[in-house]
């Protein structure tokens, strides 16, 4: 895809988000002008903003098609075959980070988030990824659990069992 | 005056309390390891590390905050000068002349001017911080709702007038923004808003760390891993005593330009659109113009080197004037700050000084003392911030990625606002690359409440008669000033046009 393409992708989401958010507020049943006796209505500002960002969406359209905008102009990727790969990867990585945690919990995941960026997608040693597979649950249960007292997903009670299993010895010995 | 030096006296023995001096050296040390960073600017360290700060007490925390910002604007020139790639964009005007200097073999010579001149660029602005804070903040006092409103309304006009960036793009950034702040419950009536597919969890809004995190965390590290594709090629820096003292004694040479960039940044950080960026992007602009050798800039000039950091350094701390007395932040990092004294359950705005002195004056005499630790820390430590440069982007990334997980969900306790953070980030960073800005969007999501309430309460008041923000003088001022702004883009274009006629 061409970065003029995108931009006429995009302005057509955003017209289309703008819209969607204008019919929410309307279908609330929300009141977007004066309420006699109790001022503005709660719709009024949602609503009209969204109008701006309608039009907003709508000038960005039309300045594409009169080809006034740099990117309605360019036929360069708009991303690059060399970086998609990278950009693509680290994404999905963290999309399944957060699905992983709810399923196996905070610390699980992690190491596994750690073990594939550090050894497969990094290519360090096996000594640099045990460091960071290890130390970066450590370090986070040391800072979230411990000083900031954050209960963090410990994902299916199986998981959660164990971790409570080895978080008793922190309560039992320090 | 007097008052003045008395409650910053308070604030410098605040400042030197433990806690509050172990907050300014770890601030200023994390800020100048997010600031050389490439793809790591303030607004991410503040971003990402905000969180964390509900460790401390509300000064300590501010405290923490505030140096790591500062650190940051000195931290920027190190990768500037050694790598070629601006650490945040407020030092791209850094590279410019820092480059070629370390392409001769001056690094050495370029890094300490640029810790030298961001001292002096502090230090200036720190002292017209102190001397305008306290009168600025007494002139707020008489703002009611309709003058509060009209001031967040030209805070949005800068972005137009002044951003340089599309206008409907910047328009679309700063509404999006204001809409995304009223999800959930309408804050008068009590009415739940815009929750899409009845999902109960948006009943308690989207929070600006969510967007902020998301836009700042997420998004800006794919925006580097694209950029820099995970590669740097640095430059060898040789730092020795003998060099060090020579080096000292070439700061005559770039004085000027580096008050020139002082005052000029602070004013230019006081302007909400503006920040560290523009500041020192036209210091450097003005110093060449004054130059007696403009021909040298971009070719190695040490002057090009101290006046845009002198200017980055004073606009960071001009930044939070507006946010500290007016409660309008002046940089997505000060909107940030802002957000956070809000969850601390701090009141911004003029009422601070008398509501919260301890908390002001901590902040003001905090500032001072990280502005010599920064230096220090800075100038000690070069050696080990290149070699941290030279760390991978893959070892990075994931502690980024984490930490902003992490980060969003031990502020919200919900697994639901990490996925809405993701999706931010992600759409962020599309829309970026498409040249939509997203600092607007931040600015406007922790305005957005604030500017909601104002406006809602103008019109109760005025039996929702319009006019009522024309009708006082000072909201008139800024409505009028907004108007300017907005039309500003237009007018510049107008002039172009009719002077390309008579050249005709």
């Amino acid at each position: 895809m061409t970065v003029r393409q995108a931009e006429l992708l995009m302005g057509i989401a955003t017209l289309l988000l703008s819209l969607g958010l204008m019919w929410n507020v309307w279908s609330d049943g929300l009141r977007i002008g004066w309420v006699e006796g109790r001022g503005p209505g709660a719709g009024m500002w949602p609503f009209w903003l969204s109008l701006g960002m309608a039009l907003a969406a709508l000038a960005t359209i039309v300045r594409w098609f009169q080809g006034k905008t740099p990117e309605s102009r360019s036929l360069d990727p708009y991303i690059a075959s060399e970086t998609m790969f990278l950009v693509v990867v680290s994404a999905i990585s963290i999309f399944l980070l957060l699905v992983l945690m709810t399923v196996i919990g905070t610390y699980l995941s992690l190491m596994l988030f750690m073990l594939f960026y550090v050894r497969f997608l990094g290519k360090h040693d096996w000594r640099m990824t045990a460091g960071f597979v290890i130390g970066a649950p450590i370090f986070v249960y040391l800072l979230f659990e411990v000083a900031l007292t954050k209960y963090l997903p410990k994902g299916w009670p199986i998981f959660e069992e164990g971790f409570l299993w080895l978080d008793n010895f922190r309560w039992e010995y320090f | 005056m007097e008052t003045i030096f008395v409650s910053l006296g308070g604030g410098l023995m605040q400042a030197f309390e433990p806690l509050n001096l172990f907050m300014i050296l770890a601030g200023c040390l994390a800020g100048l390891f997010v600031g050389c960073m490439p793809g790591l600017g303030s607004v991410n360290g503040v971003a990402i590390l905000l969180p964390v700060t509900f460790l401390v007490p509300p000064t300590a925390a501010i405290i923490f905050l505030a140096a790591l910002y500062y650190g940051a604007m000195y931290g920027g020139a190190i990768s500037s000068i050694t790598l070629g790639i601006p650490g945040a964009s407020t030092a791209v005007a850094t590279v410019f002349d820092g480059r070629p200097m370390a392409q001769a073999g001056k690094a050495d010579k370029a890094l300490m001017a640029a810790a030298i001149a961001s001292f002096i660029g502090g230090t200036v602005s720190i002292i017209l911080f102190t001397l305008f804070a306290p009168p600025l903040a007494a002139f707020a006092l008489k703002f009611g709702p309709q003058e509060e409103f009209a001031l967040m309304l030209l805070a949005f006009a800068t972005f137009i007038g002044l951003g340089g960036d599309d206008i409907p793009k910047t328009i679309f950034s700063i509404l999006l923004g204001l809409v995304m702040a009223a999800i959930g419950f309408d804050i008068i009536s009590g009415q739940p808003r815009m929750i899409f597919f009845d999902m109960v969890e948006l009943q308690r809004g989207i929070g600006f760390l969510v967007l902020a995190i998301g836009i700042y965390g997420i998004g800006e590290m794919l925006w580097t891993l694209e950029s820099t594709k995970g590669q740097v090629q640095m430059h060898n820096v040789k730092i020795t005593w003998a060099r060090f003292k020579e080096n000292l004694k070439e700061v005559k040479v770039y004085i000027n330009s580096t008050w020139l960039g002082s005052f000029l940044g602070f004013f230019v950080g006081t302007l909400p659109a503006a920040g560290a960026t523009p500041a020192a992007l036209m210091s450097y602009g003005l110093s060449k113009t004054f130059s007696k050798d403009p021909d040298s800039f971009g070719k190695g000039n040490i002057s090009g080197v101290a006046a845009p950091e002198a200017a980055n350094n004073a606009a960071s701390t001009g930044s939070m004037l507006p946010m500290i007395t007016l409660g309008i932040p002046g940089s997505p990092t000060t909107a940030i700050l802002l957000g956070g004294m809000i969850i601390w359950g701090l009141r911004p705005g003029p009422l601070l000084f008398t509501e919260s002195p301890d908390f002001v004056w901590g902040l003001i005499g905090s500032m001072y003392v990280a502005n010599v630790a920064t230096v220090l820390l800075n100038l000690a430590l070069i050696p080990v911030f290149i070699r941290v440069l030279a760390m991978p982007f893959t070892l990075l990334t994931p502690i980024i990625f984490i930490l902003c997980v992490l980060g969003v969900f031990a502020t919200t306790d919900r697994m639901f606002d990490t996925w809405i953070m993701l999706i931010l980030g992600v759409a962020g960073y599309l829309m970026r690359k498409l040249n939509y800005p997203v600092a607007p969007a931040v600015l406007a999501i922790v305005l957005g409440p604030l500017a909601e309430r104002s406006l809602r309460q103008s019109l109760i008041s005025s039996q929702g008669d319009v006019t009522t923000f024309i009708t006082r003088p000072i909201s008139l001022t800024c409505v009028i000033l907004a108007l300017l702004l907005v039309s500003y883009p237009l007018i510049q274009r107008l002039v172009r046009r009719r002077t390309a006629v008579q050249a005709d």
